[in-house]
């Protein structure tokens, strides 16, 4: 696994706080500002970025991040050039921040699977996400990934039953998704109330940090689950923020999640 | 004859590549279907209602005035338009709210092109009595109308979705998403035999019943299997409906005609089986329209019904290994051929079911005479008359304007 990932988690428990990924999407509103994005992200306190490659047809995603990618597309983002004009900026600017790429698994066929991760891994890519790719289907990718050393971190969802969760969590790379909600990605004034048990459950059983996403918009909410996770995603909020208000915006917005991540 | 080669696999194609969330929904529908299949009460439930509800079995009429016209191979339709709702998809949709109501689901939503699966899943709900949510793109509630009407009037409630090429697959997106967020009580019922396995095994099974009747008709009728069968695809539930049952069968060719749309070279086509290259769309792997980045690319049929750029994996599989050919035709020569078919055989078929016809000229004629051919109508074309009328409607056979 990338070493780059489990210092993330281990220097932010060092400092007595659960991590933050942050989620941005690569190319909105183009790819060079989307690259400052990123940047004020981690200047904010995020521990670890995600880098949103968008897809024509984001079935996991809600409006927010759904029309950052209409929106990234417009701005002509692919995989291909995220990978050559945001990951490699991004990665000179903030050389201890991993970067894990957050995709649709038809981007990466389209690049072919060697390809992408040989590239991915050259440029600084320390993992990938693929929320519709589950465990069935991702063998020969995660085999590609392994090779390259490039984490497939794999999802775990409200709906997964006890043992597939803790069978996903055991065979982790890099970090388990835990999806706090039983749906798509956007802010959630209220979280579901037995998300501390699956968390705790799931974590249990992995050897990897374990962070919760999909729904988390504020300081409050990170310091109730930073009890029982390692670390917390943020991404519509994030998105929405840095749409209105620019780079500054996210830089806020991180800054006060870190604060409710102080344990 | 068994075109899956491994659980939910049709050689490279099929697959259950959905979020997370969904993979316990896809492994319940699995065991409430095999589970149903299992029980003889299930069967004749399903039977019953396709028989005193749907109409079915459906009839094989002999087109004699276009076999005449065609000169070549006698042409027989198996009728579909004549089941209740107007099109094949009531087969698909009364045996998955069935199996819905079976595994305890409170509650249906549907994603829709044409209308016509919509219409379908809103009858079927209204049958048994269960509320029901239609996505539909914005683009398609404008061109049909008719069919939002006839939804509405259902009971069903229609959401327009106003995301991407306000179409078929925007109106899948944005089923799969709502999906997502109501997975534990709600059944998604998918219109075509596309999307994460079992739906492509499910919807195939429940609308072969189209070519297990043309078996036995056929027999009745000429005394033989049809020489071919041609049928038009979009996501390719009619085609695989009637071509199914007849994989086995060597002798009997196989047809499926595309969205040709404004031509091949013109980018604006929904031939997915002749351009598309291997991708991920709506949970399965099959042969897709993307650009090279794989992004989706657009699709465009004056047919709603094909306007769809993927299509399910058992008819990539079957294009791929050759057994079924796949030819296409455009907008101008399926309506060309609503208008022959009209005046010719006395019916209006869907803007889908002209593709096939469009083809079916030039089938008629290499398969040449004392051969037979079955063209599948897959609808009738009330739900098309709109979108025709716009054209100008060109004067009658044999009267002088
Ligand atoms: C009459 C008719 N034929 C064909 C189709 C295409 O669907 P499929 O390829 O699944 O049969 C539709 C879809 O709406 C339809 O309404």
């Amino acid at each position: 696994m990338s070493g780059a990932i489990a210092k993330a988690f281990a220097r932010a428990k060092a400092r007595g706080e659960g991590a933050l990924v942050a989620y941005g999407m690569a190319g909105d509103p183009d790819l060079p500002r989307s690259v400052d994005v990123f940047t004020a992200m981690v200047e904010g306190g995020a521990d670890i970025v995600e880098v949103g490659v968008a897809f024509s047809d984001p079935i996991a995603d809600g409006p927010v991040i759904q029309g950052a990618a209409e929106r990234a597309l417009k701005a002509g983002s692919t995989l291909k050039r995220v990978l050559d004009e945001v990951v490699p900026e991004l990665h000179r600017r903030c050389p201890e921040t991993p970067l894990v790429i957050m995709t649709y698994v038809n981007v990466i066929m389209a690049m072919g699977e060697e390809r992408f991760a040989k590239l991915a891994r050259e440029r600084g890519v320390s993992g990938v996400i693929l929320p519709d790719l589950p465990p069935e289907e991702s063998g020969s990718l995660r085999a590609t990934f392994d090779a390259s050393g490039v984490d497939l971190i794999p999802l775990c969802a409200p709906t997964t039953p006890p043992a597939r969760a803790e069978a996903i969590a055991k065979d982790a790379r890099g970090f388990v998704y835990c999806v706090a909600v039983s749906g798509v990605t956007g802010m959630r004034a209220e979280l579901p109330a037995d998300l501390s048990q699956r968390l705790e459950l799931v974590r249990k059983a992995s050897p990897m940090p374990v962070v919760a996403g999909f729904g988390i918009s504020t300081a409050e909410q990170a310091h109730t689950l930073s009890a029982h996770a390692d670390g917390v995603v943020v991404g519509s909020a994030l998105v929405r923020a840095a749409h209105a208000e620019g780079p500054q915006a996210a830089r806020a917005l991180c800054a006060e999640i870190k604060r409710g991540l102080k344990r | 004859m068994n075109t899956q080669t491994a659980v939910g696999r049709f050689g490279r194609f099929g697959g259950r590549y959905v979020p997370e969330t969904l993979v316990p929904a896809l492994m319940e529908l699995e065991e409430a279907y095999a589970a149903a299949r299992a029980d003889p009460t299930f069967d004749a439930e399903v039977a019953q209602v396709l028989r005193e509800f749907v109409g079915r079995p459906t009839t094989l009429t002999p087109a004699r005035r276009l076999t005449e016209a065609w000169g070549g191979a006698h042409v027989w339709l198996k009728r579909e338009d004549l089941a209740h709702t107007g099109a094949h998809k009531i087969n698909n949709t009364v045996g998955q709210v069935l199996l819905a109501r079976r595994m305890g689901k409170k509650r249906i939503i549907a994603e829709t092109g044409a209308g016509q699966h919509g219409v379908a899943t809103a009858t079927a709900c209204a049958l048994f009595g269960l509320p029901c949510e239609v996505f539909m793109g914005a683009l398609d509630v404008e061109r049909q109308a008719l069919n939002v009407f006839r939804m509405r009037a259902l009971g069903a409630v229609v959401r327009p979705v106003e995301s991407g090429s306000r179409t078929l697959k925007d109106a899948m997106n944005e089923a799969m998403r709502t999906w997502v967020s109501q997975v534990s009580d709600t059944h998604y019922v998918i219109g075509s035999a596309a999307g994460p396995h079992p739906y492509p095994t499910v919807v195939r099974d429940f609308q072969a019943i189209i070519g297990r009747e043309l078996r036995t008709q056929a027999q009745a009728a000429f005394g033989k299997l049809p020489d071919a069968i041609v049928a038009c695809v979009g996501g390719g539930s009619n085609a695989i409906g009637v071509l199914h049952p007849f994989i086995g069968d060597p002798s009997v060719r196989l047809i499926g005609v595309e969205a040709g749309g404004h031509g091949l070279d013109s980018g604006q086509h929904g031939a997915s089986l002749t351009l598309g290259t291997e991708g991920v769309l709506h949970g399965s792997r099959s042969l897709v329209l993307q650009d090279a980045d794989g992004q989706i690319q657009e699709a465009h049929s004056i047919s709603a019904g094909l306007d769809y750029p993927g299509v399910g994996p058992e008819l990539a599989h079957l294009a791929k290994t050759g057994r079924m050919e796949v030819r296409t035709a455009t907008d101008d020569e399926a309506l060309a051929s609503f208008y022959e078919v009209a005046r010719l055989e006395g019916i209006l078929p869907a803007l889908e079911t002209s593709h096939a016809f469009a083809r079916g000229r030039e089938l008629a004629r290499e398969l040449g005479a004392g051969k037979y051919l079955v063209i599948n109508c897959s609808g009738r074309g009330d739900k098309d008359v709109a979108t025709i009328s716009a054209r100008g409607v060109p004067p009658a056979v044999g009267v002088k304007p």
